[in-house]
């Protein structure tokens, strides 16, 4: 979730002076400079000073293997779509400078949200700035004071987020558990109006929610549903539509958020639906309405990539491979891994703490490969994870490379 | 059932999330005394929901901060349900 909070350097306190509003990240702070004073490479600070493909950049000076940033299927660099960004760019300028309900509707914006109708066979899609914005956005603006809202408790930031600026009711429920999501529809009132978020994928541990019956429970109580599939686009689903899609219950969702700012290889949000009442959400919704829209080159390496990943089933059956192969061989070198089977492009290896956490990344990194280090609060159940989400773009050699450094780095560390 | 009654029950529901055997008093808080975190609180809340077949929605757990406040809402809640 919060993976890139970067703390400026903390103020030399005086002698005697008062607490301000900065006291209550005392604790943060202190927990980082513990980190950063035994000589840690910075695991928040990272700078890539040069990309040389979906899979490699260089690091702190080193060539390192990515590992670690949701580029599933690995569009950032595919001709087509950095061509298509140059010519928009050409020909409509570096920025909007506008909302999209003033000024900030070009040619672009249109042609990008009929590629999300199209990948998604709905009738209405509607693209923020980012993926954020689409959860805060939509959620805020639909589920109000005096509605209520059922989550599954690991949910993203930006579902929270929404939860709170829409001043709903807020439900949670324990995750991927659907008996205790259930036992809590069923106690809402009747009349209240419902809306159940779940994800298709789990960011933190890479898994599955069982959305073939949450989705028929949620339409049982009058609910109505919304799934994030920001980590499932392109990959999960015989047309890369998301879990949704191949658990069959895509007809049954209301709403679904994604984003661009993954398997699309670029930023921005979206939103995408059959209600029929769905446009009137340009107007009331906050979050789309009071910020500039993307910029002309930006949708338009949305719109290409969007429309090729319609026909990247040989990438995704690649991707496949490449999510099974790292599971089985982490798993025998001796990791403990975030599920029993690999269920997405993610796949998370449970460190033992923190600290063991941060030397692991470390290690990683100094023999060439980055990962994310996810850490509490973000993380479910206070774990510390090192967090592997694989590309389409990795080649087999690659992966098995992956795997020489995990197990160098984690004897260096005494992890296995 | 009754505020007396009320109490005893969460009381007994409470006794496995109190790993340090803290006295529990209507002022003891669950942050500060208790040192439950956001996960302790879930599955606390949860045992509690499903005891008494009622919702306490986050909104509604923002303001208990104390134990009192806890037996007074499930009470209410409880009546109006």
């Amino acid at each position: 979730m919060s993976e890139g909070i970067s703390q400026p350097d903390q103020p030399q306190e005086l002698e005697g002076e008062g607490k301000d509003l900065f006291s209550k990240f005392d604790d943060i702070i202190a927990l980082r400079e513990g980190l950063l004073s035994q000589g840690r490479e910075d695991p928040f600070n990272l700078v890539m000073e040069k990309v040389l493909s979906p899979t490699r950049a260089i690091c702190n000076g080193r060539e390192t293997i990515l590992l670690g940033t949701y580029n599933y299927m690995g569009m950032t660099f595919d001709p087509d779509v950095v061509e298509a960004g140059k010519q928009a760019l050409a020909d409509f300028g570096s920025g909007t400078t506008g909302s999209r309900v003033l000024n900030g509707t070009y040619q672009g914006h249109k042609e990008c949200e009929q590629a999300l109708k199209d990948f998604y066979d709905m009738d209405h899609a509607m693209v923020f700035s980012t993926g954020y914005q689409a959860n805060l956005g939509i959620i805020s603006t639909i589920a109000g004071k005096g509605d209520y809202i059922v989550l599954d408790i690991d949910s993203h930031a930006s579902i929270w987020d929404g939860c709170a600026m829409g001043q709903a009711e807020v439900v949670p429920f324990k995750h991927n558990d659907i008996e205790a999501m259930e036992k809590r529809l069923k106690r809402i009132p009747a009349d209240a109006g419902k809306l159940v978020v779940l994800e298709g994928v789990y960011s933190m541990l890479g898994d599955v929610a069982p959305l073939k019956e949450m989705v028929a429970i949620a339409k049982k109580y009058g609910a109505m549903v919304l799934v994030d599939e920001a980590h499932s686009m392109g990959f999960i689903g015989e047309n890369g539509r998301g879990v949704v899609e191949d658990a069959g219950v895509i007809d049954d969702v209301d709403f679904i958020i994604g984003t661009f700012s993954k398997s699309v290889g670029t930023v921005g949000g979206f939103c995408v639906s059959n209600h029929p009442k769905f446009e009137i959400m340009r107007l009331v919704c906050r979050p789309y309405v009071f910020t500039a829209s993307l910029p002309p080159s930006v949708v338009a390496t949305a719109e290409t990539s969007i429309r090729k990943l319609m026909h990247g089933s040989n990438k995704r059956a690649h991707l496949w491979e490449n999510s099974k192969n790292l599971h089985k061989g982490l798993r025998e070198l001796g990791f403990k891994l975030g599920t029993e089977e690999p269920q997405s492009a993610i796949i998370a290896v449970v460190m033992p703490d923190l600290e063991q956490g941060a030397a692991m990344w470390e290690a990683l990194i100094r023999n060439g490969l980055y990962v994310n280090l996810a850490r509490p609060p973000a993380t479910p159940a206070n774990m510390t994870l090192l967090r592997c989400s694989l590309c389409a773009e990795h080649s087999e050699e690659e992966v098995g490379q992956i795997l020489e450094i995990f197990e160098k780095s984690g004897k260096e560390v005494g992890i296995i | 059932m009754d505020r007396a009654q009320v109490d005893a029950k969460i009381r007994e529901l409470a006794e496995p999330f109190n790993k340090k055997g803290v006295t529990i008093t209507e002022e003891t808080t669950f942050q500060n005394d208790l040192e439950f975190d956001s996960l302790t609180v879930m599955d606390f809340v949860a045992e509690i929901e499903d005891e008494f077949d009622i919702i306490i929605s986050m909104n509604q757990q923002a303001e208990i901060e104390n134990y009192g406040q806890l037996v007074d809402a499930v009470c209410k809640l409880q009546a109006d349900s």
